[in-house]
């Protein structure tokens, strides 16, 4: 670890019109750590995420990210173009929905591929291999390759989707709920999954999920919000061991156990 | 002003102001090559999709003194070609030609002539959708967004898909090049075939698109490649017979049924330069023999 955060968040605030989406968050990401941002849905996670990844403008605050170069850049001041390369090189979204983050008219190789492609990859037969080798770490039979995703079951989709935004080998990853929709032993081992990745490939990654299992499967550290605001955060451990607000020591007490 | 000069069209069909709005759309297309230049389609007096885009290209650039040539898949003589070169012979009162030497506007849809073209020509194309990206891209934001920032990989997606689904680019017609390093450009509808053609060709290229309200160009002397991968390069198509008729080969043949029993002739899709290859005494093996038919 370096001793610069990848990512710096600053009073980071979404307002909608009179309705707040975030407000007031700022964190630091080092790089190799799992971030989760926990609670219950309307609690403004998927607002915060998408501020962070560019996709929606924060009405207020700054966050900085260490380019491969060393530099931190304020990335409400870089150009769309660079926003745009930044996201489809050094980042990867993974979405809820598989159909939100995948071409699902064209084959799973050129899904795969197609990241490889925007960078100026030309090479047919080393952009197959690559997806090929991809598929196969993520668990998709090699014969699937041609195959279009919407011919995948829910749990290969989003793996492929993960496939998808890894192949670039980018730095951050920011997932909103990646397991949300799947059934149970699917989500283990997509959870399996995801963890075995994140520790080889030394990736950072936000997760935001409602699931406080996933949270503490995958993360480092987690962030409890209610209403916009970050009430309570620490290491995950910390937080499920020993809950401090009231609000997180409801949440964790309201963990089904069978 | 008298009452016969009232009820004939002004020249070109298009009044002087509409013309003077798609030439400067066709001005801003060659200075920027293969930058797709909306301007403000007009109403033709033929439905769209057959070249109301190209007609209002021609009409705003066509003079008196020009001589106009009017292809249709290569042939004069067929419905599109023949119905727009009477357009013009009626509302332009200019000469017209099958010769493509003789042409200073050439009317095409879906060809090049085989002849080479010189400077001073101007080929004006019939383009239904101008958009390359729009089959994997259907928002018109996103695709100018992408022209705008030159993200262009989803283009090699399409001919990744291609050679994973048949095993070499299937793409035979529209096929997708940039224009000078910078824009990916829709050559219409024309085969591959014609691609090379476009290449640093000496005469201006002028693509109209009636429907979706577009005009681009590419000067002349301008690079245009085709788009391909390093392990699977851009290729023409070939054919293993001549013309049927001149005997011509390198040249783009169009396949004919001639009976229900299988037999059928492949010709030039040209028709002018295999009516002057027969003229200078070359001949296929099906081509018309006067003296054995006397």
């Amino acid at each position: 670890m370096t001793d610069t955060p990848l990512l710096k968040v600053r009073d980071i605030s979404k307002f909608y019109g009179a309705r707040t989406g975030c407000r007031n968050v700022s964190f630091d990401l080092w790089p190799g750590e799992v971030l989760a941002i926990v609670g219950e849905s309307g609690s403004g996670k998927t607002t915060l995420l998408n501020c962070l990844a560019t996709r929606l403008m924060p009405t207020s605050g700054a966050v900085e990210y260490r380019m491969r170069d060393g530099q931190m850049r304020d990335l409400s001041r870089m150009s769309e173009a660079e926003r745009r390369f930044l996201m489809r090189t050094d980042w990867g979204f993974v979405h809820q929905n598989p159909a939100d983050g995948l071409r699902m008219a064209v084959s799973a190789g050129a899904n795969v591929g197609e990241r490889l492609m925007a960078i100026g990859e030309r090479h047919y037969g080393n952009i197959r291999e690559t997806a090929g080798n991809w598929l196969g770490r993520v668990e998709i039979s090699l014969d699937r390759i041609d195959d279009q995703p919407r011919a995948f079951s829910g749990g290969m989709r989003q793996r492929l989707q993960i496939a998808r935004n890894l192949v670039t080998a980018p730095r951050l990853i920011f997932m909103d709920e990646p397991t949300g929709g799947l059934d149970v032993s699917v989500q283990a081992r997509l959870l399996d999954l995801l963890r075995s990745l994140v520790q080889d490939l030394g990736l950072s990654a936000i997760i935001v999920t409602h699931d406080l299992a996933v949270a503490r499967l995958l993360s480092h550290r987690m962030m409890v919000m209610k209403d916009g605001l970050v009430i309570e955060q620490g290491l995950t451990d910390r937080v499920l061991d020993d809950p401090r607000e009231a609000y997180t020591q409801l949440l964790v007490s309201s963990i089904l156990q069978v | 002003m008298t009452t016969a000069d009232l009820a004939t069209y002004n020249f070109a069909y298009l009044d002087e102001q509409t013309k003077r709005m798609i030439r400067r759309a066709i001005l801003k297309a060659i200075a920027i090559p293969g930058y797709q230049v909306p301007f403000a389609s007009r109403e033709m007096p033929m439905p769209y999709g057959w070249g109301t885009g190209g007609v209002q290209v021609t009409a705003a650039i066509l003079g008196p003194e020009d001589v106009l040539k009017v292809i249709d898949q290569g042939a004069d003589d067929t419905t599109n070609a023949v119905s727009i070169r009477a357009f013009f012979q009626k509302v332009a009162n200019v000469a017209v030609t099958t010769k493509t030497r003789e042409a200073t506007i050439i009317q095409t849809r879906h060809r090049i002539p085989e002849e080479k073209l010189t400077a001073g020509q101007t080929l004006v194309y019939q383009v239904p959708i101008p958009e390359p990206l729009r089959f994997l891209e259907p928002r018109e934001t996103e695709t100018r967004k992408m022209h705008a920032l030159e993200e262009y990989g989803l283009m090699h997606v399409k001919l990744y898909e291609d050679i994973a689904r048949n095993g070499h680019i299937a793409t035979t017609y529209a096929y997708p090049v940039k224009v000078e390093g910078r824009y990916v450009m829709d050559p219409s509808p024309t085969p591959k075939f014609d691609n090379p053609k476009m290449h640093m060709s000496e005469a201006l290229q002028l693509f109209g698109a009636g429907r979706e309200k577009r005009i681009y160009a590419v000067p002349p002397h301008t690079e245009v490649v085709s788009l391909d991968f390093e392990d699977h390069p851009f290729a023409v198509q070939t054919f293993d017979k001549p013309c049927a008729l001149c005997g011509g080969e390198d040249v783009y043949l169009d396949e004919v049924v001639l009976d229900d029993r299988g037999g059928r002739m492949f010709v030039c899709s040209d028709t002018d330069h295999c009516e002057e290859r027969c003229a200078n005494g070359h001949r296929g093996h099906l081509a018309y023999d006067k003296e054995a038919a006397e």
